[in-house]
């Protein structure tokens, strides 16, 4: 527990942080965390903006404060009323909310709509050292930036609004060494793909991971999000990258970012946060990125995951009762049997969701797609994080080679990640999909998902089948 | 919040590992503004088929179980999202607390601050205790917060570790916003020494 380390020990990056957001001790040897930003969406929060009304409390710093719609909302013609009553009730409810409460609030139509976790680093909302929170699980997406970022639930949004702070217990640490290059054709993705295979959906829990070593340092900040992005499908409470170079590149000019004189000021505050020589953590795992390729899960929880030219296991080789069950149950709702899964035909290619619809993750879609076309019988989408990075995107001419290439290209929002607009698999259909989860009927009532990379999902698209996208490279 | 303090009932095994969010309440049923009435919704692709009848192999579609208010399951119950209505639709359900070997954080966390106790038991205690509710409606187990015991069918006690500070707030219902808001001078003071220290910190403006 950090409070335990004596003074003047050498501190990992999130004891920094943990300290420096302490209000105080409580007795239950919990503290209270002060918290830096909070995001706020439609589907999380109604039941909070009301306990505050029931109580007759204000939400306390409004500054501190940014909600959008995304999780619900159409990603096609938008110019019209949503036509699902209880999504168009639930979106004005949050336009009421923020009316109401004073907080800021970015619309369904303005163009920094999008994602929550992709407009708050776009916007320069999301800054290194910060503590932020998000009723979201995927929350963990800022630690790209060296916040400490979290996702909480509706009773801890509500605690926020009112206190700007949360009941906090530390975390246990835990560092991930990923040493060497990733390879021609891998990607972020995989990258975090394949260290949830390695420790496991549960390997996380109760942790906070700090990702670490040149595989990870020399990402581009869409790559560091991508990965800080799954930490919580390793169970991680939390994923951090140290604030570098990359990093301020990045913030510098942001619209909320600090400005001239404070930027160097904050740059210099910023460097002192990485993690000293010495300092201990609860757990190290250290990888070799010699030995990732670009991956595709196979079966309904993110861990089930192999090498795209690898073997789905066969559950008769597990001599664990329960874990055998669970993985035949997991092949019976994909319908797959062991053996290869290159080869296998997709309905659907899904590109989006916070995981994956930067810039950067449209233009390796565009690499692919470009002179090429979406194969028969195969419905492909690409869903942009927000509405900066769909401008982006048509500036550089990207819409084009997809929309020639026969993909459709959809406004910003959560849109089949979740399903809870009408983007939805129908039962039984197969998806190469950019997301985070793999859940049975995350995509909809008997969907079959297989999470892989931008590349991946392009590759799906334009062949009907998983492939290998290294034959595109 | 309704407090937890003892409860004796009826347990349903759901011998499943990662028992994700997504399975204890779909996305779809998300749209709702309240905390109430998502239990008819309560794991609905494991209880309802394609045409919404229920599935007779679900234990919560067979008698008694239909009436637990204890459910027991394997490893990392609750992982995945961070929504709240799954601590929601189980509580409206009817299911006080759950035993598992291991909880997802969020899930965990989300549990206590609405009136519902996660246990977490070594894994051969949880299979020995989804082994005796086939009972049925005499697989009663008790669960006592303020002795930190499960007490099986037969009478023996078995202990669980609970932070101090969420059996607390749990055994009296505490509201835990109107704790934090005695702090009220300390987050201020909090407040401006950090305005003062890093004056290049900036606040959300569109
Ligand atoms: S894109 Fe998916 S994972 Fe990300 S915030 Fe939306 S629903 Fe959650």
């Amino acid at each position: 527990m950090t409070s335990e380390k004596t003074t003047g020990a050498p501190r990992t990056l999130y004891e920094k942080i943990w300290d420096a957001h302490m209000v105080e001790p409580l007795a239950s040897g919990a503290a209270l965390l002060y918290i830096d930003r909070h995001l706020v969406h439609e589907v999380t929060s109604p039941q909070a903006f009301d306990g505050l009304r029931v109580n007759g409390r204000k939400v306390r710093r409004p500054d501190a404060t940014l909600a959008v719609p995304d999780h619900n909302v159409p990603t096609a013609n938008r110019d019209q009323e949503i036509v699902d009553p209880e999504s168009r009730l639930q979106v004005a409810t949050l336009v009421e909310n923020v009316a109401a409460f004073g907080v800021p609030f970015i619309p369904l139509n303005d163009v920094r709509q999008g994602i929550v976790h992709v407009i708050g680093p776009e916007q320069g909302a999301s800054l290194p050292g910060m503590t932020i929170v998000c009723g979201d699980s995927h929350t963990a997406t800022h630690g790209a930036l060296g916040a400490l970022a979290f996702g909480i639930g509706t009773s801890e949004v509500e605690h926020v609004l009112a206190t700007q702070t949360l009941v906090q217990a530390p975390s246990k640490t835990m560092r991930v060494t990923v040493n060497g290059e990733l390879g021609l054709g891998v990607s972020a993705k995989d990258l975090a793909l394949y260290i949830i295979g390695q420790i496991g959906a549960g390997g996380g829990t109760a942790h906070v991971i700090e990702y670490a070593g040149e595989a990870v340092t020399s990402l581009s900040m869409a790559g560091r999000m991508t990965l800080c992005n799954m930490a919580i499908e390793s169970g991680a409470r939390a994923g951090l990258v140290a604030p570098d170079d990359t990093t301020f590149d990045y913030i510098k000019g942001r619209p909320m970012a600090p400005k001239g004189e404070d930027f160097d000021a904050a740059v210099a505050y910023w460097r002192t946060l990485p993690t000293e020589a010495g300092a201990v953590f609860d757990k190290e795992v250290v990888l070799d990125a010699a030995d990732i390729a670009p991956m595709i899960t196979w079966g309904t929880s993110p861990d089930a995951v192999i090498p795209v030219t690898g073997l789905v296991p066969d559950p008769s080789d597990l001599t664990d009762d329960a874990i055998r069950a669970n993985h035949q149950r997991m092949l019976d709702y994909m319908a797959l049997s062991p053996g290869a899964l290159i080869g296998t035909p997709v309905d659907v290619v899904f590109v989006g969701s916070c995981t994956n619809s930067r810039i950067e993750d449209i233009r390796d879609v565009a690499l692919i797609a470009k002179g090429r076309k979406v194969a028969d019988g195969v419905r492909a989408m690409v869903v942009p994080g927000s509405g900066l990075v769909k401008l982006q995107a048509e500036a550089e001419g990207l819409d084009k080679v997809l929309l020639e290439a026969g993909f459709e290209w959809r406004d910003p929002g959560c849109s089949m990640c979740l399903g809870m607009n009408e983007d939805k698999l129908k039962p039984g259909q197969r998806c190469v999909s950019t997301s985070n989860r793999n859940f049975e009927g995350r995509q909809g009532p008997g969907g079959r998902t297989h999470l892989a990379s931008p590349a991946m999902a392009a590759a799906a698209a334009v062949t009907g089948r998983i492939v290998d996208c290294r034959e595109f490279a | 919040m309704q407090p937890f303090t003892q409860l004796t009932g009826i347990a349903a095994p759901l011998p499943v590992a990662n028992v994700d969010t997504d399975k204890i309440i779909p996305a779809r049923f998300l749209k709702t503004l309240t905390r109430t009435g998502l239990g008819k919704s309560l794991f609905d692709g494991l209880r309802y088929d394609a045409d919404g009848k229920e599935r007779p192999d679900f234990v919560l579609n067979q008698e008694p179980y239909r009436k637990a208010e204890i459910l027991i399951a394997l490893d990392n119950f609750g992982c995945g999202s961070s929504r709240e209505h799954a601590p929601w639709a189980l509580g409206d359900f009817g299911i006080r607390c759950v035993i598992a070997p291991s909880f997802a954080d969020i899930f965990y966390n989300n549990c206590f601050k609405n009136g519902l106790l996660p246990v977490a038991l070594p894994r051969e205690v949880c299979e020995q205790l989804m082994e005796e509710t086939k009972l049925g409606s005499n697989a009663r187990v008790t669960v006592d917060l303020e002795r930190q015991v499960v007490v099986r069918a037969n009478g023996e006690e078995i202990a669980f570790d609970v932070d101090a500070g969420r059996r607390h707030a749990l055994l009296n219902g505490l509201d835990e916003i109107a704790e934090t808001l005695t702090h009220d001078a300390g987050i201020s003071t909090f407040e401006t020494n950090r305005a003062k220290a890093e004056p290049w910190r900036t606040a959300v403006s569109l």
